[in-house]
This record gives structure tokens, C-alpha cells and sequence, in this order.
């Protein structure tokens, strides 16, 4: 029997995200918890969104890498309170996002008391570009190609590119 | 590739040490395929003092409501008018899947008859079905889909607004985080009533014509349940969010200049309505097509 010789959370925080394989599990805030006992291991992971459809990918992942470093025994599970802010996101998972040409979120910041205020127009905070670094940007799509981005197309260099919202 | 790889090649190469990792290759070809438990790890233990029994049919009801319209909103893959919007109703699909999902775990555990998710979706017959009536119909335009999402989102929005601090622990989180989803979705749909609304004479005679055409199917979205009256602190009564949702309809109408439309309720069945498992008959087709592959190959895994 072999026993693990590195930390079940090191192995843990490098794991890629499945649609943003430039940021690991630990920079997207999404990796809650790792309990390590011997050789065995809980790790607990929260879902950006809902239907999020990474979560099973990312549950294999998980289990694959921590088997493979020597953990008999892996248990993965999902955690949803306190729901996954995009504010859990990383400094360094906001420059990773940057440099492969995706805009790191505004802070969601805490929603003012009462019911949730509608939002009729553009969004008051300015997205830069992050190839040219204008903010002259307009939103051309709320969704994209994954729940947690969305659309802009950049005035200046003309290139579109990918917000994370902010939730 | 070069000595030092452009970004995009860094990528590339964490995709392929990502793929070379995995046990088996079976289960890469699409994401989440798989039949897993959308509350796996959650603890699911009933807080004390709630009826198991009706807070599995409240779940049923909210989560059967999400199932209906995903599967609505699906159906206009590969329809929509722009990519955007495809994209964006995608999105807002897969949200209301999600939330489908773990209501739907949540009811089968709560009930105790520790039915699965797919087993709920895809092995229950209408009249077990406890949506609202207004997630049934197909959109005959772009207008008609605009104005269900509107009032859809602005109802389950306030509506999960008021169950994040439901008793039951596991329904206050799927709602907090439903929250979150849902306003991005009610912000889409008015952004949409607005433009179109007050845009051509065109649009905006389509526009009202989509609301006059829902509005027989809203009132029933207030009406308080039996279920909901069982679980006080747990269920939020349909009754109390009118207001609240008449606030936001009446502003994102006026904004709009469309008129708040007058039309009557639809009759119920011998005082039957969605909830009770009367439905209308789009109701069946949308059934067909979601249960058909499942229940022809029960046991098919994939």
C-alpha cells in the first residue's frame, strides 16, 4: 500500500475546469473544502449555475487525479449554500482569465433590501477590453457560449470577446 | 509549435493532458450525460417538524413547472431569430433544467419514495404532472416567447426570492442560487418586451398581441395551494407575490407602451387547475417527446 506523499487539496486546487481549462477548480472559487484522512479524501465542490454541466466532469476529474496520487478512497460532493459568487473567482484566476482573452467579473457586491430591482439598461460598469484595454465595449449578448459569460464586442480593435458575469 | 507556445497553444495543451487523464473514454463525448444524482453529497435529512409527504409535492410543483418550460424553451434550438438569442435562451434553458433537477431529487427524497430524478421526469403520466398550465403552449412567435419568459421569470423570481429562507434547508439553497439565474432571465425578457413594445408599429402590435394571447394563463399563477398552506415557513403562499409581480409587470409594460391586458382567466375542469393535474392539450405533446426515448428503452445506458 502506498500512501499519498502530496496533499489531497494541492492535487485538488490544480484541477482545470472543464469549460475554462485555464483556471483551476481553487481559482474559480468552485473547490469549497478537501477533508484528508490517510488515504482517504471528501471533497466538496459548489456548481456556478445550476444546470452547470461541468459538475460531472469535474466529480470524475476529481476522483481520477486523487486515485491516481494514491487516494483509496474519494468522495466528492456537492455543496449548494452559500450559493457560488463570481467574487470567489481568484486574483490569479482574474489573470489567467484575462490573458486567454475572457474579462474577469465586476464584484456582484450584496443586493440592497427589498424586492430584486429590475435592470432595464446597459450595465454602468464599463468592460475593458482585454486585448486592447479599450472601454469602448458594447454588451451584444447577456448569455454566451456557458451560463457564466457573457457577449462583448470591443469598438476599438473590433475583436468580441467574453465577460464572466457577475452573480 | 514554437519554443515558447502562443497562449492558445497552452490551452490546446491542457485540454489534451486534461482528456489523457480521464479512466474511461466513455463518458467525454458530451458533458453530463450521465444519470447522476443532482443533489449527490447534499444532506437531504428533513428538518423537524415538515411534512415529508407535501414538501415532496410542493417540490414537485416547482420543480415540474421548470421541467415544462426548459423543454419549451429548448425547442427553439435552431429556431431563434439571431445567435444571441439562441445562445441566450439556451442559457435560460439549462438554468431552469438545473433547478428542475434538484427540485425534483429533493421531491422524490422527501416523499419517501425515493424516486430518482428520471424516474419523476420520465415515468410519470399528465395527470401526475403538477405544473402550471401557462409553461404548456408553444410559442407561435418571437413576441409569444418574450412574453411568457417575462411573466415566467418575474413570477419564479419572486417566488424564490421568498423561499431562500424557507425552513427547509435544501430548498432555501436551490432558491438562492435560483435567484441569482433568474434575474439575469427577467432582465433578458424585459430588455426584449421594451424593444420590441416600443419599437415599429409592427412590433409593438405583435408584442401586445403576445400578451393579450398569455394573459388568460397568468391568474392562475396566484393561486395559493393546499400543499403551500401545510408547510407555513417552509412554502410560499402564490397568493402573497401578486403584488410584487404586478409592480414589475406594470413597470416593464408601461416602459414599453403596451397596455396591461384585460382578459379573463382560463376556466378550470370542475375546479381543477395545472397544479391538480389537469392540463391542456400541448401538454401531451410535449410529454411524447420528452418520455418517448426513455420509456422505449427503459433500461439504456449511456
Amino acid at each position: 500500500m502506498v500512501m499519498p506523499t502530496v496533499s489531497a487539496r494541492s492535487i485538488a486546487e490544480q484541477v482545470p475546469d472543464p469549460e475554462l481549462p485555464m483556471v483551476s477548480l481553487a481559482d474559480l472559487g468552485i473547490l469549497r473544502d478537501v477533508q484528508q484522512q490517510g488515504d482517504a479524501v471528501t471533497v466538496t465542490i459548489t456548481p456556478t449555475y445550476s444546470g452547470c454541466p461541468a459538475m460531472r466532469e469535474i466529480s470524475h476529474d476529481l476522483r481520477h487525479r486523487l486515485r491516481q496520487a494514491g487516494f483509496a478512497d474519494v468522495r466528492v460532493r456537492t455543496e449548494l449554500s452559500p450559493p457560488w459568487s463570481s467574487d470567489w473567482i481568484t486574483d490569479v484566476g482574474r489573470a489567467k482569465l484575462e490573458a486567454a482573452g475572457i474579462a474577469p467579473p465586476h464584484p456582484a457586491g450584496s443586493r440592497p433590501p427589498g424586492p430584486i430591482p429590475l435592470s432595464l439598461g446597459r450595465s454602468q460598469h464599463p468592460v475593458a477590453c482585454p486585448r486592447c484595454r479599450s472601454v469602448r465595449t458594447v454588451e451584444t449578448s447577456r448569455f454566451s457560449g456557458t451560463a457564466c459569460k457573457s457577449l462583448y464586442r470591443c469598438q476599438d480593435c473590433r475583436e468580441p470577446f467574453e465577460y464572466v458575469k457577475e452573480i | 509549435m514554437s519554443d515558447s507556445p502562443a497562449m492558445s497553444d497552452s490551452i490546446d495543451d491542457e485540454f489534451a493532458a486534461h482528456a489523457l487523464t480521464q479512466d474511461s473514454g466513455d463518458h467525454r463525448w458530451a458533458f453530463g450525460t450521465g444519470f447522476t444524482d443532482a443533489l449527490e453529497g447534499v444532506d437531504t435529512t428533513l428538518p423537524a417538524g415538515v411534512d415529508g409527504a407535501a414538501l415532496g409535492a410542493y417540490c414537485l410543483m416547482l420543480g415540474d413547472d421548470a421541467l415544462i418550460y426548459s423543454h419549451r424553451l429548448q425547442q427553439w434550438m435552431t429556431r431563434a431569430p439571431e445567435l444571441e438569442e439562441e445562445t441566450a435562451l439556451g442559457n435560460i434553458a439549462l438554468d431552469l433544467l438545473g433547478q428542475a433537477r434538484m427540485l425534483l431529487a429533493r421531491a422524490g427524497r422527501a416523499d419517501g419514495t425515493d424516486r430518482d430524478e428520471d424516474a419523476l421526469a420520465f415515468f410519470r403520466d399528465d395527470k401526475d404532472f403538477r405544473n402550471v398550465r401557462l409553461v404548456e403552449r408553444a410559442d407561435a412567435d418571437f413576441a409569444e416567447l418574450i412574453a411568457r419568459l417575462l411573466v415566467f421569470s418575474t413570477w419564479r423570481l419572486a417566488q424564490f426570492d421568498r423561499l431562500t429562507t424557507s425552513k427547509d434547508p435544501v430548498l432555501a439553497a436551490i432558491a438562492a442560487k435560483g435567484v441569482k439565474e433568474l434575474t439575469y432571465h427577467r432582465d433578458y425578457a424585459a430588455r426584449w418586451v421594451m424593444r420590441l413594445g416600443d419599437g415599429t408599429e409592427l412590433s409593438h402590435r405583435r408584442m401586445q398581441a403576445a400578451m393579450d394571447n398569455l394573459w388568460p394563463l397568468v391568474d392562475e399563477l396566484f393561486h395559493t395551494q393546499q400543499t403551500e398552506s401545510a408547510l407555513p415557513g417552509v412554502a410560499v403562499q402564490a397568493e402573497t407575490l401578486r403584488a410584487e409581480v404586478d409592480v414589475v409587470l406594470d413597470t416593464v409594460l408601461a416602459t414599453a407602451t403596451l397596455n396591461r391586458p384585460a382578459a379573463a382567466p382560463l376556466a378550470c375542469v370542475r375546479g381543477r387547475y395545472g397544479r391538480d393535474g389537469l392540463h391542456t392539450e400541448a401538454f401531451g405533446y410535449i410529454l411524447a417527446e420528452l418520455q418517448s426515448v426513455a420509456r422505449a428503452h427503459p433500461d439504456a445506458t449511456w
